[in-house]
């Protein structure tokens, strides 16, 4: 039970009270989370059936992705799936400092991330792998294999793109909380920011064994 | 000030342009829709009359082939994305799901805004694609066509195609949202108006399959931007596995089309026949199902792919059986209607020709899962007229109906009731004139999309010519009466058609919160047989 004197502060005019909106805005997060996993699945799904057509090219061009990469950035982002649960915590109990600060380390390991993929993708770029901008790869089956990197682009830059959403969420998450907006009782912005950061990082625990680890031996 | 007697409604509140633009209202939104929309159709419906135009003869001397192939893709664009598919979610919908359930706003009020300009800058984008050259692969983009061999605007028109999904996908979001939570206490979920649990099912459908298409039109324009080759069987790629993705929503989306529609008939259904629903939780539980059977059935769109015999098998047992809760809903109108006291006002009218448009359509749609049937027919003007009756007829028709029977609650005002059944009547006839022939041009073999036909087709194809023009008048009726209602109708009273629901207890138009208080609800819907008897909206 919410402390309704406090609680009515916060709540919007189509809302009976700050116990709906919290729960409307929950919800709503989940539909939302819902409708991501049918804009990655569709990709996904596209993914898998070429992997099963093109068994050989696929796993020859998986093997050009740098699996210690890959693994340094899985490595992040669970941590930082963990900082934001403890931020999320930190505002459930009202302790700004410990919020704001498990905000900001949340933010850096994101960052991180996005650091390394770039990185990531500089290379390939190098090696003329980038469909559309410099495909010269000139092993056997270079169509099929441009495939699969037109597939891991468009697969990882996707959740990169949600990485960076997700980093200005946050970004907005802290400066509204620096000013002192979210209290014990109202912390709903904090709660369903990290479900959606929960939620970007599961897709990459998805992918990564998907596009890097699927050929290994 | 006349204070008293004309308290602020949600139209009065504010005249300034901003506060329409700016409005977080969902009754405001609704309609920004409706103009929106209404301008959608207008310029869609342009397009049709000129492909009826230049089928009037056999030899195409009116367009080159080029502009007919541009024409009926920005035909079936038009009216299927920026039509059909918003109209009665984002329009009726928009106004009536909060007010039926007794709340003062959609959860998200300025999500609901930014869906409204969602869906203008996604119509501005394909408008401007259709400006600068056209599109001219058919509404269905297939690879590699679309995304090798065409030199039209295709880029465009899906940026345009892929921006609008989150018009869809966010209306559904809210939808779900306020149905779950902010339904006022005593509406249990069995005793919501039919309306909402048609929004629901539809809203399930928006949010499930609105990716998968935005996703797959998204590749198709990264295809032609990088060239890629994701669907092109040049580089490995597969277009069936286009068309695959592309029908995983696009069969689903027919029912973000019906749906809604069917939740608007049963509301007319019962309050002119005075009786409750007839099977009312078959009719409820029916929407889900069509909703769930819908993502499963696809593959009746591709049976001529070459895609194995056992498949096809099952996508059409598969389809059979979407026809189930379709019967239930038509079974279960018609065993409302038998032995209520009807009444024939407007919105009757137009509910009782959907129910003929509807049954025909679903009919040929059994017809065309079937696998050797349509083997023959696929890909004719058999298939054409299937879908138009269904969503040309069945769709169209609930969302005038819907308009006529909400009509005084959105504007406060009456509109001539002899005219509206008189343009319900118009468009049934030019309706049937126009389709019905193009089931039979289908089954002796027209194929669609062909500007050029041999001489035999002529007459029916002059037939369905003549048709869509009667049809257009029947169209064109609506639009003249409303906007006269809106300067000399009569005042319409809070509920002038003596029917049940939360919305006939506001006054009309509604006032900006909608409730004075939170209503309690003690009854299910549709409790007509306690009513007394109607008081007929001519005689207000
Ligand atoms: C309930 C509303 C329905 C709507 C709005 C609808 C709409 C459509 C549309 C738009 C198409 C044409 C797609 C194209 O451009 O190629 C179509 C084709 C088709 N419909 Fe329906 N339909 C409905 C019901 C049904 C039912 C109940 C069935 C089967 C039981 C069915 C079976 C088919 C089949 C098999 C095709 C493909 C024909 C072909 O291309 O050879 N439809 N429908
Ligand atoms: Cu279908």
């Amino acid at each position: 039970m919410s402390n309704h004197a406090a609680a009515s502060l916060a709540h919007q005019h189509q809302f009976d009270d700050a116990e709906q909106q919290y729960e409307a805005s929950t919800l709503g997060m989940w539909v939302f989370i819902v409708n991501e996993v049918m804009f990655f699945g569709a990709m996904i799904c596209a993914y898998v059936v070429y992997r099963v057509v093109h068994p050989g090219v696929f796993e020859h061009a998986s093997q050009q992705l740098n699996i210690t990469l890959g693994l340094v950035n899985t490595t992040i982002l669970i941590t930082s799936s963990l900082t934001m649960a403890l931020a999320v915590h930190g505002a459930q109990q009202g302790k700004r400092g410990q919020m704001l600060g498990y905000l900001l380390l949340t933010m850096v390991l994101g960052a991180a991330f996005l650091g390394i993929k770039g990185f990531e993708y500089a290379h390939k770029y190098s090696e003329g792998l980038v469909p559309g901008l410099n495909f010269t790869y000139t092993g056997p089956h270079a169509d099929e294999s441009q495939l699969f990197f037109s597939l891991y682009f468009a697969l990882t830059g996707f959740h990169a793109l949600h990485m960076v959403i997700g980093l200005g969420i946050l970004g907005a998450l802290f400066a509204v909380g620096a000013r002192g907006m979210f209290s014990r009782d109202y912390h709903t912005p904090v709660e369903i920011s990290g479900l959606y950061w929960h939620f970007v990082d599961i897709v990459w625990i998805f992918l990564f064994p998907l596009l890097y680890l699927l050929g290994l031996h | 000030m006349d204070a008293p007697e004309t308290p602020k409604n949600y139209l009065t509140a504010d005249y300034s342009i901003k506060s329409w633009l700016l409005t977080v209202d969902h009754k405001r939104i609704a309609v920004l829709y409706l103009v929106s929309i209404t301008a959608m159709f207008l310029l869609g419906s342009a397009f049709a009359a000129g492909i009826r135009l230049e089928l009037l003869t056999p030899r195409g001397d009116l367009f080159t082939s080029d502009t007919y192939n541009k024409l009926f893709t920005m035909h079936g664009i038009v009216m299927v994305f920026f039509f059909l598919i918003p109209s009665i979610p984002a329009v009726l919908g928009n106004f009536l799901v909060p007010i039926m359930i007794g709340a003062r706003d959609l959860a998200f009020p300025k999500i609901n805004l930014l869906s409204w300009y969602i869906y203008v800058i996604g119509a501005t984008f394909a408008m401007f694609a259709m400006i600068t050259g056209g599109v001219d692969t058919g509404w269905t983009f297939y690879t590699p066509y679309s995304s090798w061999v065409s030199h039209t605007n295709v880029t465009a028109t899906a940026i345009g195609i892929f921006i609008t999904g989150f018009s869809s996908i966010l209306t559904g979001l809210n939808f779900i949202v306020t149905i779950h939570r902010m339904r006022a206490p005593g509406l249990t979920w069995f005793r919501m108006p039919l309306f909402i649990w048609a929004h629901y099912a539809t809203s399930l459908v928006m949010v499930l399959g609105t990716p998968v298409i935005a996703i797959t039109v998204a590749l198709v324009g990264l295809e032609r931007i990088f060239h890629l080759g994701i669907f092109n069987p040049q580089m490995g790629g597969d277009p069936i596995l286009f068309q695959h993705l592309f029908w995983f929503y696009s069969h689903p989306a027919v029912y973000i089309m019906i749906l809604p529609s069917m939740g608007v008939i049963s509301e007319l259904i019962t309050c002119f026949s005075r009786k409750s629903i007839f099977g009312y939780s078959f009719v409820a539980i029916s929407s889900l199902a069509i909703a769930f059977l819908g993502f499963i059935v696809w593959g009746h769109h591709m049976f001529t792919t070459g895609q194995s015999v056992y498949t096809g098998m099952i996508f059409s047992i598969l389809s059979f059986a979407v026809a189930i809760p379709s019967a239930v809903k038509t079974f279960n109108w018609t065993a409302t209607l038998y032995r209520g006291s009807l009444s024939f006002e407007a919105p009757m009218v137009y509910a009782l020709c959907y129910l003929g448009l509807f049954t025909i359509g679903g009919l040929t749609g059994l017809f065309l899962a079937t696998l050797g049937t349509d083997v023959h027919v696929h890909d004719t003007y058999f298939v054409v007229a299937h879908f138009h009756y269904i969503m040309v007829g069945g769709a169209i028709l609930g969302y005038l109906g819907g308009l006529h029977f909400w009509w005084p609650k959105i504007t406060g005002k009456m509109y001539p009731d002899g005219i509206a059944r008189t343009a319900a009547i118009i468009v049934f006839i030019g309706f049937n004139l126009t389709f019905f022939p193009q089931f039979v041009l289908g089954y002796m073999g027209m194929p669609r999309r062909y500007h050029f036909y041999v001489d035999e087709f002529q007459v029916l194809n002059v037939l369905s010519t003549a048709g869509a023009g009667i049809l257009g008048v029947g169209y064109l009726l609506p639009m003249f009466y409303f906007v006269w209602s809106l300067i000399y109708g009569k005042k319409a009273p809070a509920n002038p058609w003596g029917a049940t629901g939360l919305e006939w207890t506001t006054p009309s138009p509604p006032p900006t919160d909608n409730f004075a208080q939170t209503p309690v609800v003690t009854e299910d819907a549709y409790s007509y047989e306690n009513l007394p008897v109607p008081t007929r909206a001519s005689a207000v």
